[in-house]
């Protein structure tokens, strides 16, 4: 594999458990252990499993002024979600967007109390501390940690497992973000918490040191019913789950209102807000949401087993006649136990239950527009 | 019976004028359990290389190649129901369609079992 791939803290760890490693992002990432993509998926929701995703980015916003609200009202200037008011020990999604109101990036931002902790995208990461850092400078310090360690303990055991290891995250509810110790055999590891994912399911977001990584990884993998899951596991949980691949599903070219995540703009940020606007591209998204947009994403089942894969034109008729959107994530749900798929449709076709047709292989494969996530969430509210 | 193999990894087994054609083991391990499988039409025309089926994991789809040209001459209909037969028994039920050998001699640019195994 190219040298020039970049390798996370717990490589070494992934190599020796059997790990087929693949280029993403610019890093060599697990795509799939032995126990194969199929069974990976399906232990995750049934048990847990522990994810590799020390390729995202973490960066740390304190404001000069030791205030962490004028971190968040600095971040605000950039991503149309209410971070003023999101309390210490909370964490909320957001998106970073441009000029156009296009999405740059989409991430996840938490209130540590004293700073800001903001995880995004490994293939932005760069990028978007380049943006922040210029944007803030004047107000904030703005830190990379791309040396850290990121895991993802997700499924339905997660808490089990982790509990005894990390005693406080026993009362944790969905979203709640903590800096706390975790037990290994050679003593404590400092580590920040989140009880959140990217599957459906209930789980954790555990950040560390670089050079704890391995350690902590081993020690949560020697609880019982955890297993190491790959990437490709991650994106047919992810799909499942209804949540969006940035650079599949959203990018540049989408704003906030056509990829139907207007629920990432609180009530604070939106026209007659307290703090309506004031965000890149603000006068696109507010004129979208007033007016409507002509075209939306949406969940879409396939009535066949045949998956319908990104890039596959869709049609309102079974003849190819009218196109009207195209699938922007799509394969097989071994959970749902069918073909899923998102993508975008003209907005008059993206009602629930509306028929649609996919191109695939020369003929015009029947989809209904449905509801996501495809699967019940197991989060602890 | 004599069964030749491809580089793209198909194994085609020459029964006299009928000709099945799967995937090798070794493909299928690479694949990963199967969700889904479908050949073209029975009759189609198909030429050396073109493209007669596809077998989709849960990640991606994949062509299955005419190893040789001919026509189509059926589907294995049991992997409609349960596309993981290919994964139990890739070289055996797991078969994926029949076809007609148009020129029996083409068979001779393909791989002995041992050819492929040194691959």
């Amino acid at each position: 594999m190219s040298d020039s791939l970049q390798r996370t803290p717990l490589y070494d760890l992934n190599l020796e458990l059997g790990a087929k490693m693949v280029p993403f992002a610019g890093f060599e990432m697990p795509i799939q252990f032995p126990a194969g993509l199929m069974a990976e998926h399906l232990h995750t929701r049934e048990k847990a499993g522990l994810f590799d995703v020390s390729h995202m980015g973490q960066i740390r916003i304190a404001a000069k002024s030791g205030d962490v609200k004028d971190a968040a009202a600095a971040l605000e200037t950039l991503v149309p979600a209410d971070y003023v008011g999101l309390a210490a020990g909370r964490q909320r999604y957001g998106l970073l967007t441009n000029e156009d109101g296009g999405i740059l990036d989409d991430l996840m931002v938490a209130n540590m109390g004293h700073d800001l902790l903001v995880v995004v995208n490994a293939g932005c990461k760069v990028q978007d501390a380049d943006r922040i850092e210029k944007a803030l400078s004047d107000r904030c310090v703005v830190t990379r940690q791309f040396d850290r360690g990121l895991m993802a303990l997700q499924g339905p055991a997660a808490e089990a497992a982790l509990a005894p290891l990390c005693p406080a995250v026993k009362d944790m509810r969905f979203m709640d973000v903590i800096e706390t110790e975790l037990a290994t055999a050679t003593g404590p590891v400092k580590v920040t918490v989140s009880r959140s994912g990217y599957t459906g399911e209930d789980g954790f977001e555990i950040g560390c040191a670089g050079a704890d990584s391995e350690k902590v990884a081993r020690t949560i993998l020697a609880q019982p019913d955890v297993l190491p899951i790959g990437l490709g596991a991650r994106d047919s949980l992810r799909l499942e789950a209804g949540l969006c691949l940035y650079g599949n599903d959203i990018d540049v070219t989408t704003t906030p209102v056509e990829a139907s995540l207007g629920w990432a703009i609180q009530k604070a940020r939106r026209e007659g807000g307290s703090r309506e606007g004031g965000y890149p591209g603000a006068e696109v998204v507010l004129k979208q949401t007033r007016d409507g947009v002509s075209r939306k994403r949406v969940g879409l089942l396939a009535e066949g087993r045949a998956p319908v894969r990104a890039g596959a034109k869709l049609f309102a008729d079974a003849e190819g006649q009218k196109e009207i959107g195209v699938v922007t994530s799509g394969a097989f749900g071994p959970s749902v136990k069918a073909p899923v798929a998102m993508g975008y449709v003209a907005s008059d076709h993206a009602a629930l239950d509306t028929p649609v047709f996919a191109e695939l292989r020369g003929k015009y494969v029947p989809l209904h527009v449905r509801a996501m996530p495809f699967v019940a969430p197991g989060f602890k509210r | 019976m004599t069964t030749y193999y491809t580089k793209s990894h198909e194994w085609i087994r020459i029964d006299g004028e009928q000709a099945t054609v799967g995937i090798t083991t070794h493909a299928s391990e690479e694949l990963g359990e199967l969700v889904f499988v479908e050949a073209k039409d029975e009759g189609t025309e198909v030429a050396a290389g073109d493209a007669a089926a596809v077998v989709e994991s849960v990640k991606a789809a994949s062509d299955i190649y005419a190893p040789v040209a001919g026509t189509l001459a059926g589907f294995n209909e049991a992997l409609s129901d349960d596309p993981t037969l290919v994964g139990r028994d890739a070289e055996g039920e797991g078969w994926i369609f029949r076809m007609t050998v148009s020129n029996p001699d083409d068979l001779k640019g393909l791989l002995t079992a041992e050819q492929y195994k040194s691959l």
